[in-house]
């Protein structure tokens, strides 16, 4: 009767190490996947060929993603510098200054908003962003535009990257030990000094951590941006016009994929440049937080 | 004895969200002299030596009631301006809180912080307090290297001098030799005793010893109470109270 | 006096700017809700909760929302299960199996934390290469694997960050009672655990109900309810996404409709997941 629980023992060891095993390469499998299914396209064309052309007619057998390429990161370039900033001064707010009570409220909110899905962001998106973007260009700056453009998109994207950034640079405040703070105001630093000089100082690279995590939730995001981007195939040249990043391409051409020949491998090879930017930065953000972590300065 | 005050505590009580830290306490602390405040682990000592720097402040839930004048002034005055008051008292704590930055800057925090600016000063100022705490030899050459490469024993001293850039009056001391080796805490006792000539000085200890080395006046509280207080050597060799007289003798610690 | 005054003019300038960023982030929650509330609450009837899309239902005609509240949960607990399935033993694994230092352990942990950023049309992606690969059509099914991969992640480490709270030495007292490790893990790790496990699956739960990029090309659409394993179903992002397509105004309040249902469901995940944590906090030891 013993030998039974001893066996099975065993046996969840295997099974569960196995599994543990092909977490950590399920990373991996996915990369592959999409570079089997991009083969095709990187194989009749040049990789210089792909990323700088422009010219995108699937028809004609022609795949110049550079278009896609630029309209995401123009979008991810506007809603990380409209993103940053009110998140790193929000999260220094509740961290170094906020009363307790506050803390409580504002925090579970910001994990909220991180809940709310990319659609109803979209949604809120065509409701209120496209008008007041429309009427800024063409009223005061006197510029034609529909409301769907570059910065419509990088409002709601920095929205939605608020919450990840907030979050992980509160974390990284948190971390910051209590000593360092008290020393400062020993010598008699106010509150805003210590915070400056002492503080942020010491979670910089962590601060860093977390941009960069915004920066690839930002690339990735998909239904938000498709709803409010403009998705016009031309690199956009200013903040009005509209743009047509490679999640949307993605999303809203997944329909013709299989019926024109290339195509479906031309939409991996996208998603595979979405798969590697976004592995690279994470990547990098966590090795970043990782050696922070250990109390390195 | 010439017993002028430097520091009147007056009816202080603090309270934390559930106990009484301090009850209660008179005290007068004398000018440029060394006073050690006694007492075994929890008595509030630590407690004390924050409402001196008002750094009590920055612990939640708490409740100050009563005086400290320093100079005639009382630092819980509603018009009381917190960084002055922090800028007169420096702080030597239990383990060694470099500043993360190098040894020059940290030295010079103090002094920038409070509107410093031209780098000849500055200089001026780093090497004078590096020497006064004894570290100028071992640093002269490397002054922009990371505080953190120092050994623990260098850097409680670079702690000091530190402390003392920003001209303070008052020296306070929480266990200040606590975490560091004999020969570390020989160092910074030596420096404490050449010091006091210039500065009032206040350790918080609960190393009989080391009070019996240092101190010229003696408080000794017990859970928050102020139980005795006078010059070293009346305390320790005579001490009025049953319960002083069982902590000097090592019985309750 | 007058270098102190700087001082305290910069403190005050940036703590204004401080209050005001926080004012601003939160309060765009408040205003997205607000928004979504006001336009779709006016178009809500029970007609949306309860029936499938009629004829023309996306030109104006009758019907609801139905296949698409049926289509999200069936994906989001099917999901959920499949994820759950596959984290428990890998959570447990890394705990209980695993050295603490253990090479392997770091690895999948760190390759899961990235994973957990990739986005999700990268999984819609490679779920339609599986489905090809397979031979699946787009159905209910396909999209239960999809998003199940994608929500694995989020699971694991949840799980994972639970389970490494849990103090050693009340493991270590299991094993000197002589128990085997798997008799340790089931009995005392998760159900200490069990508060933190309930959360994380509350919270994948939630992401995966939310997410439209992962089903888009996995899950197919339909208007009816789906028949079984292998038909394609309808999920809410969807439905959202298609009837603000339309050009029709009241189909268009139909989608605000639409998405307060889900921000609704979604939201009510979220306090449950606290409400649930507290309460099975009972048997737990602090």
């Amino acid at each position: 009767m013993p030998e039974g629980r001893l066996i099975a023992d065993k046996m969840a060891k295997c099974l569960t190490v196995f599994l543990v095993g092909a977490a950590g390469v399920v990373l991996f499998l996915i990369g592959i996947g999409l570079l089997v299914k991009a083969e095709p396209i990187l194989g009749a064309k040049s990789l210089g060929d792909l990323l700088f052309s422009s010219n995108w007619r699937p028809f004609r057998g022609e795949f110049g993603f550079f278009p896609f390429i630029m309209g995401t990161a123009w979008v991810t370039a506007v809603a990380v510098v409209l993103a940053v900033p009110f998140s790193v001064l929000t999260a220094l707010y509740l961290s170094e200054y906020a009363h307790r009570r506050i803390r409580a409220v504002a925090a579970p909110m910001v994990d909220l908003l991180a809940g709310i899905p990319s659609v109803v962001f979209g949604i809120w998106g065509v409701l209120a962003v496209v008008p007041m973007v429309r009427s800024l260009a063409m009223d005061v700056f006197g510029i034609p535009c529909t409301g769907y453009s570059v910065l419509t998109a990088g409002i709601v994207l920095a929205l939605m990257v608020c919450p990840i950034v907030i979050h992980v640079t509160l974390e990284v405040l948190r971390a910051v030990p209590n000593d360092v703070r008290d020393v400062s105001l020993a010598l008699g630093a106010t509150k805003w000094q210590t915070t400056k000089l002492v503080v942020l100082r010491k979670a910089l690279p962590g601060i860093g951590a977390a941009v960069i995590m915004g920066v690839s939730r930002a690339f990735g995001e998909t239904m938000a941006v498709l709803m409010v981007a403009g998705n016009v195939v031309r690199a956009p040249d200013s903040l009005f016009s509209p743009a047509y990043p490679l999640p949307a391409l993605i999303a809203n051409n997944y329909g013709e994929m299989l019926s024109i020949p290339m195509y479906d491998a031309a939409l991996m090879l996208a998603a595979l440049m979405l798969f590697v930017v976004v592995v690279v930065f994470n990547a990098a953000a966590k090795l970043v937080l990782q050696h922070l972590a250990k109390g390195v300065q | 004895m010439d017993t002028k005050t430097h520091i009147s505590v007056r009816n202080l009580n603090v309270h934390y969200k559930e106990s009484h830290a301090l009850r209660n306490i008179n005290i007068d602390i004398p000018d440029k002299k060394i006073t050690v405040i006694l007492g075994p682990s929890g008595c509030g000592k630590s407690t004390l030596l924050k409402c001196f720097n008002r750094l009590i402040d920055t612990v939640e839930d708490v409740k100050v009631t009563g005086q400290v004048l320093v100079d005639g002034e009382d630092l819980f005055s509603p018009d009381a301006e917190v960084t002055h008051i922090r800028k007169k008292m420096g702080l030597l704590s239990q383990r060694p809180v470099p500043l993360p930055m190098s040894i020059y800057d940290n030295v010079a925090y103090g002094p920038r912080l409070h509107g410093l600016r031209k780098r000849a000063a500055l200089d001026a100022i780093v090497e004078k307090h590096l020497k006064m705490a004894s570290l100028w030899d071992e640093v002269e050459g490397r002054l922009h290297e990371p505080a953190s490469k120092l050994s623990i024993g260098q850097q409680q001293r670079l702690c000091l001098a530190r402390g003392l850039a920003v001209g303070p009056e008052i020296i306070l001391g929480d266990e200040p030799t606590s975490a560091l080796d004999p020969k570390s805490s020989r160092h910074i006792e030596q420096r404490f005793l050449e010091l006091k000539n210039e500065y009032t000085i206040v350790i918080v200890t609960h190393i009989l010893r080391q009070a019996k080395r240092l101190a010229d006046y003696v408080v000794f509280l017990y859970l928050g109470e102020l139980i005795e207080h006078g010059p070293a050597q009346e305390m320790f060799e005579n001490p009025k109270e049953e319960m002083t007289r069982e902590y000097m003798k090592g019985i309750i610690s | 006096m007058k270098k102190f005054d700087m001082r305290k003019l910069e403190e005050n300038f940036f703590k204004i700017l401080m209050i005001g960023s926080c004012v601003i982030v939160t309060g765009s929650l408040a205003l997205i809700l607000w928004s979504i509330l006001r336009r779709g609450l006016p178009a809500m009837s029970l007609d949306m909760v309860s029936s499938v899309p009629k004829g023309g239902f996306y030109m104006g005609g009758e019907g609801g929302i139905l296949n698409a509240i049926v289509g999200s949960l069936l994906l989001a607990s099917g999901a959920s299960v499949l994820a759950f399935l596959l984290s428990l033993p890998v959570s447990i694994g890394l705990n209980v199996y695993l050295r603490r230092g253990s090479r392997l352990a770091s690895f999948a942990r760190f390759s899961l934390d990235v994973l957990n950023g990739v986005p999700s049309i990268v999984y819609g992606a490679f779920g339609f290469a599986l489905m090809l690969f397979f031979g699946l059509k787009a159905s209910l099914l396909a999209g239960i694997i999809t998003v199940a991969l994608l929500i694995l992640p989020i699971m694991c480490r949840a799980m994972d960050e639970v389970f490494q709270m849990v103090p050693k030495d009340m493991m270590d007292v299991s094993h000197s009672l002589g128990a085997t490790r798997l008799q340790a893990a089931l009995s005392v790790l998760t159900r200490q655990a069990l508060p933190g496990i309930t959360t994380a699956i509350l919270i994948s739960f939630g992401r995966g109900i939310g997410d439209a990029a992962s089903v888009l090309f996995t899950a197919g659409y339909s208007d009816n309810l789906p028949s079984s394993v292998l038909s394609p179903v309808a999920s809410l992002p969807l439905a959202i996404f298609f009837q603000l397509g339309t050009p029709v105004p009241e189909v268009q309040d139909r989608a605000y409709a639409s998405a307060l249902i889900l921000t609704t469901m979604i939201l009510l995940l979220s306090i449950g997941a606290r409400v649930a944590s507290r309460k099975l906090s009972r048997n737990i030891i602090k």
